[in-house]
């Protein structure tokens, strides 16, 4: 799997390249509007993320060239502009998705996989962690071919927690990914632990052998047992 | 006090002391002409009766005024020789008025052939001073009023005429609004309102700018921070994910992450209201608010069962509303965030729809400050997670609709929102 990150900001490019690094894709990074044109023009990527504000030129040029290239299906725009004229201009050009910094890494890993799923698998959009298998388009979750009575939320967390098998996830990107920004100031999100509590209860029932582990302070993390 | 009415008492008030000493003037001056006159026409009437005398003895005997206004008396040659002319006023009945009247008497001495002397007493009726005076003060008094009243009527008529340019100005600033600027030069000939017009144009010019540029600044700010402030979460999630860190490393990594999370929530507030203020929310559509008000419902649901709190919506009538539909959902979110977060302990939340408004209603202790609940960065002392802007925000939304938005306290705190 080949990505190619067009970011000016060095730090930044940094961490998108490391956080993918350790999914192990393979990174390139372009940090101009020229070295990106180059870039996207020699070569195919899987998935490209791609900065709407670059120092020589706009995002939205680049994702105009790779319209006429036939290649933006595999587009995500990460933009610090929460700028609704941006996104639909974005998604109109035919981008896949619009990612708003500032944003968590584990949501930045949730997004780019699963562009990749949908673009390698088919149509078959599941992922499979030992005897756990989570089908996105259905929204099922099966441990060993048995299905999981999850409601709404607690599917969207182990679906996010599958996704970032082995990362560290924050509380705070959990609570953003799955309830949405109104979250934001309640309480800590103590409110969080009692989810995972019951979905944990809910594997540990059906002997899954994922486990989601808490983090100290932090988060929780997804391991394969 | 109206600059009409301020004008007006110290005209009075200037007016009364003014006619006061003229009158004062005016009344002796008068006085001292009759009585010059009065004099004049003794004199003379003293030359006619001396002549008269000295052909007419028998006039000579006449010792009394009875009739007439004259009485000579024969005085010894030796007394007379040094009297004078003498004025003086004195009193005298008079039978028309069955009264004392005041009248001028003319004391003379008079000779027939330097031998005889006699003393000639001539009268004259008087001007009636307390009569003058009751007069004067009364048609003074009338002088004051009329003139008071024509001052009144002038000054009425010059303030709506001369005036008009300053209350049109003054109407202006009164209805003015820094973000809508609608403020439009007077025309004017007089010098004075030209000057105020230039300079009031100019500052309003100024703090528009100012304004605007404050506005721009905030935003601009804030697109600067969100890239910093990514770069420095991400970088912290990473080093958190090396399992090189002890528990207290990232308890501390955990409550720097905390803290940025915080400062990107204010951020991203602070960005939404000068966005919302910059009118960067122009797409209207019709947007059902029962519907908006259902899913938010269903959003917190999770969040208000842990806490124990029961959310109830109940739907009067279907209510919608034009308006950009992002807004909408942050107006009604913010407003039943509050809600579930501020809450008692086992409380609830009572979300009520009419024809024309939003009541939303949640159990809690203690009244809030209604007066600046709404304003930016109010917060209890108590609560360190808000940002003290969810309030502001939904007033923002609020203004720029024209939404009537009210806080109560009532056992119950109770925000109600007037489509």
């Amino acid at each position: 799997m080949k990505i190619l990150v067009i970011e000016d900001e060095a730090s930044m490019q940094e961490i998108i390249k490391e956080t993918l690094e350790k999914e192990k894709y393979l990174v390139e990074s372009a940090t101009t509007y020229d070295s990106a044109l180059d870039k996207i023009i020699s070569f195919d990527y899987d998935c490209i993320l791609l900065d709407i504000t670059l120092p020589d030129g706009s995002g939205l040029d680049i994702l105009f060239e790779l319209k006429k290239l036939d290649k933006t299906s595999n587009v995500i725009i990460i933009s610090a502009k929460n700028s609704i004229d941006d996104k639909v201009a974005g998604l109109n050009l035919g981008a896949d998705d619009y990612l708003i910094k500032p944003f968590h890494i584990a949501e930045l890993t949730a997004r780019v996989k699963s562009i990749l799923r949908r673009k390698t698998l088919g149509g078959k959009n599941e992922l499979v962690i030992n005897n756990v298998k989570v089908l996105f388009d259905d929204r099922i979750a099966f441990v060993n071919k048995e299905a999981l009575a999850l409601n709404r939320k607690e599917f969207d967390v182990l679906a996010y927690f599958m996704v970032n098998k082995n990362r560290l996830v924050n509380k705070t990107s959990l609570a953003e990914h799955v309830w949405g920004d109104f979250t934001d100031e309640s309480d800590d999100f103590e409110f969080i632990y009692s989810q995972i509590k019951n979905l944990r209860k809910k594997l540990k029932d059906h002997h899954a052998e994922i486990e989601i582990q808490a983090v100290y302070g932090i988060g929780y993390k997804l391991i394969a047992l | 006090m109206r600059l009409h009415n301020y004008t007006l008492l110290y005209l009075s008030v200037a007016l009364f002391f003014i006619i006061g000493v003229w009158a004062s003037i005016f009344y002796f001056q008068m006085l001292d002409e009759v009585y010059d006159s009065i004099d004049d026409n003794l004199q003379n009437y003293k030359i006619l009766i001396i002549k008269k005398a000295k052909t007419d003895s028998t006039i000579l005997q006449k010792v009394t005024f009875d009739e007439s206004n004259y009485s000579i008396k024969k005085l010894p040659s030796i007394a007379a020789s040094k009297t004078k002319d003498i004025y003086k006023d004195t009193l005298m009945y008079m039978e028309n008025e069955d009264d004392l009247e005041a009248v001028r008497l003319l004391k003379t001495v008079f000779t027939i052939n330097h031998t005889d002397y006699y003393e000639l007493n001539i009268l004259s009726s008087m001007v009636e001073e307390d009569d003058l005076i009751e007069d004067l003060f009364y048609s003074l008094i009338w002088l004051y009023a009329i003139l008071l009243v024509s001052i009144f009527l002038v000054n009425t008529f010059l303030l709506r005429k001369i005036w008009k340019p300053f209350y049109d100005l003054l109407n202006q600033l009164e209805n003015f609004n820094l973000s809508s600027s609608n403020f439009q030069p007077l025309k004017t000939n007089v010098h004075e309102f030209k000057l105020l017009n230039n300079s009031v144009s100019d500052l309003l010019k100024k703090n528009i700018e100012l304004y605007t540029s404050q506005k721009q600044f905030i935003e601009n700010a804030s697109h600067e921070l969100q890239t910093p402030l990514a770069i420095s979460i991400n970088k912290l999630e990473l080093l958190a994910e090396k399992n090189e860190l002890t528990e207290t490393d990232l308890y501390m990594v955990a409550s720097v992450i905390e803290n940025l999370q915080r400062l990107t929530r204010l951020n991203k507030s602070l960005l939404l209201l000068s966005k919302i203020e910059n009118k960067q929310f122009s797409d209207e559509e019709t947007v059902s608010v029962n519907e908006i008000v259902n899913r938010l419902a269903e959003d917190f649901s999770d969040l208000a069962s842990f806490k124990n709190i029961s959310i109830e919506v109940v739907q009067h009538a279907e209510l919608s509303v034009k308006m950009n539909k992002d807004l909408a959902d942050v107006l009604l979110g913010n407003l039943i965030k509050n809600a579930v977060v501020h809450n008692s302990s086992n409380g609830y939340v009572k979300i009520i729809l009419e024809q024309d408004s939003v009541l939303i209603e949640n159990s809690g202790d203690q009244t809030l400050d209604a007066q600046h609940i709404f304003k930016r960065f109010y917060k209890n002392a108590a609560e360190k997670n808000t940002t003290g802007l969810g309030l502001a925000i939904v007033k923002t939304v609020a203004d720029k609709y024209g939404f009537e938005i009210t806080y109560s306290y009532n056992d119950k705190h109770c925000f109600r929102i007037g489509f």
